[in-house]
């Protein structure tokens, strides 16, 4: 596939005052990708998000959208739309009447503002309130209208504020599918912003995982998942058992005696990551990275147990709880392919 | 509600010890109103229609003289003044509230834009002009025209206005900032976002969200503007008469307390149309 990239962002900086919130970040956005901004509040994502949007100015570095330079344009000039966090739909409009907004600020002809207005609303299921005042809309209706009054400007690129913060856990989940067909059905290029990480999981063809103004990673989910390259993505994302670890000839020097990588680390010194359900029971064959360790605690979690072990508190994940009991000794594998070395 | 219900809730409200509380609770509002508001309020319904006596006194003969009078029917015939005066009232406390909300609103916003510790000294600066007496202010503001202007000015209608707008500003310009203070800016950032030119994103994304606002600083602004007579008689020169120096006049040297009643009854009644064709669009506001 050719890469057809349809925004890139370079060395943008941003100081607030004394503090730095975006440290010479770059990314790349391809045409038609759902890309996620994922970290935690403060990290900078919705400050880069804001300054592509044109709400907020850039101390350096330059956007380019479709081989135009973004930047110089003020916001009501730029190519893209924006849902806000809380929506902020025009509480003395319509339904119909925020929708058609952008369209009559751009004199649109009223006949084309009609069509095209009807279409997006059908499109969004929401066509039988057209003429409902936006205080009577339930959360998840006002999160369609908002979607629906960006959309129908046809933006090359749909910015989402935490579109979904304000939605309960039940909606949201739904709500998240929901866009995502969208996006695959109309082929737009859509960023967004969130701290959720199942959020960005569900929905994201590629996540760049931000913290305190960089981008730390950024790659498709399941990469960014099951080969995270610094303890903050590994922790961030999921759980993550961490283990300092010492480099020697044919493996690593840990707490939990030598183990066998599948790679070499680049470093002397540094961290191992691996997930809790990557934590095999020893079916008895001999296997590399085998411990013996004693279960400190047993947690029934629904779908699976969380196994606490000692000394060294690993945690891992078992289907079944095997008459695994607290107290009870453990054998287990740390398979090497799954062992990921960290960068930090 | 199931009728055991109904009947439960109801023998605790006949209840003696029930009935004596709820009273004791409402009769200081009560008496209050009964005392400042019900009976002078009928004082001065009666009294619109009671006859001045030769000498001042007020005569108990039922008249709908006073009216006759206001509407224009006196001695020497019909004359249009106290006509004119009540349309006057009603155009300059139109127009002064008006004013106001003009002036008010970007200091609202100027005040509602610095650094949250700074608010309350803008706050307190608006608010200084206040604790001085009224009469004071507007002797301040004689000093001030016959300094500048000479007789350009001051006596009259421009030195009235200018008065009557800044005896009010501060009245006005507080609900605007409460109102400001509240907006929900994302809302005119998406005004921005959707193409709108700086215009637009008032009109749309900031105007709407601070109705609540403007109609309370009209409200109070129009009302206290409709009755003022010591700003139109200071800066007025005595020619500049408004249906608050009318009342006072009748009430003072003209001695005539019915015809005073029934300028101070048609005050409060266009006061009260006022207040009720706010009423509509304030509730299609939804306050």
């Amino acid at each position: 596939m050719t890469r057809d990239e349809q925004l890139r962002i370079s060395d943008i900086s941003k100081s607030f005052g004394s503090t730095l919130v975006l440290d010479h970040v770059h990314a790349s956005v391809e045409r038609g990708e759902f890309i996620t901004l994922l970290g935690p509040s403060g990290c900078g994502k919705t400050t880069l998000l804001r300054i592509i949007a044109g709400l907020e100015r850039a101390d350096e570095g330059t956007i380019v959208l479709d081989g135009a330079d973004l930047l110089p344009l003020p916001a009501n000039r730029r190519p893209l739309n924006m849902v806000f966090q809380n929506y902020a739909l025009f509480p003395h409009l319509n339904v119909f009447d925020n929708v058609a907004f952008g369209l009559r600020i751009r004199r649109i002809a009223e006949s084309e503002v009609m069509t095209r207005v009807r279409a997006v609303l059908d499109m969004i299921q929401l066509a039988p309130l057209a003429m409902r005042r936006t205080s009577q809309l339930s959360g998840g209706q006002k999160q369609r209208v908002a979607l629906a009054r960006a959309l129908v400007n046809e933006p090359a690129l749909l910015l989402l504020d935490e579109p979904m913060s304000a939605l309960d856990a039940k909606l949201r989940a739904e709500v998240r599918v929901e866009l995502r067909q969208l996006q695959r059905r109309l082929g737009k290029t859509f960023v967004l912003v969130t701290h959720d990480q199942d959020e960005a999981m569900t929905v994201s063809d590629r996540i760049l995982v931000m913290n305190g103004g960089k981008i730390e990673q950024a790659g498709p989910p399941s990469e960014v998942y099951d080969h995270p390259s610094t303890r903050f993505v590994a922790e961030f994302l999921g759980a993550a058992n961490l283990i300092d670890a010492t480099r020697t000839e044919n493996g690593v020097e840990t707490c939990y005696g030598p183990l066998k990588l599948s790679r070499g680390p680049s470093w002397e010194r540094g961290t191992l990551a691996i997930r809790p359900e990557r934590i095999r029971v020893s079916a008895g064959e001999p296997a590399p990275n085998r411990l013996r360790l004693r279960a400190r605690d047993v947690v029934y979690r629904g779908d699976h147990f969380d196994v606490f072990l000692e000394p060294g508190n690993l945690r891992m994940w078992c289907e079944s709880s095997n008459a695994l009991r607290a107290g009870d000794e453990v054998a287990i594998e740390l398979p090497p392919e799954h062992l990921e070395v960290l960068r930090d | 509600m199931t009728e055991s219900a109904r009947d439960r809730s109801g023998s605790s409200l006949r209840s003696g010890a029930g009935v004596a509380g709820a009273i004791g609770w409402i009769a200081p509002g009560v008496l209050w109103l009964l005392l400042f508001l019900g009976i002078p309020s009928v004082l001065l319904l009666a009294l619109a229609f009671a006859t001045r006596g030769s000498y001042g006194e007020i005569l108990w003969t039922p008249t709908f003289h006073n009216f006759k009078k206001l509407a224009g029917f006196g001695i020497f015939g019909w004359s249009s003044d106290y006509l004119w005066i009540t349309a006057r009232t009603l155009w300059i406390a139109l127009a002064t509230t008006l004013a106001c909300i003009m002036v008010a609103y970007p200091i609202a916003l100027f005040v509602a834009a610095r650094q949250p510790r700074w608010r309350s000294f803008w706050l307190l600066v608006l608010m200084i002009p206040f604790c001085t007496n009224l009469v004071v202010r507007t002797y301040g503001w004689q000093l001030v025209f016959s300094l500048v202007g000479k007789s350009a000015i001051y006596p009259g209608p421009l030195a009235v206005y200018i008065g009557m707008i800044s005896s009010n500003l501060s009245f006005a310009v507080l609900p605007i900032y409460t109102s400001v203070e509240r907006i929900d800016w994302s809302i005119a950032e998406a005004a921005r976002d959707l193409y709108g030119s700086r215009w637009t994103v008032f009109r749309h994304g900031i105007l709407p969200q601070t109705i609540p606002g403007l109609a309370v600083a009209a409200i109070i602004t129009f009302i206290p503007c409709l009755g003022m007579f010591v700003v139109p008689d200071l800066l007025g020169g005595g020619r500049y008469l408004l249906l608050g120096n009318l009342i006072q006049q009748q009430f003072g040297p003209s001695r005539d307390f019915p015809f005073g009643a029934a300028l101070s009854l048609t005050l409060i009644i266009a006061t009260l149309i006022a207040l009720r064709l706010y009423r509509r669009p304030a509730e299609e506001a939804g306050l």
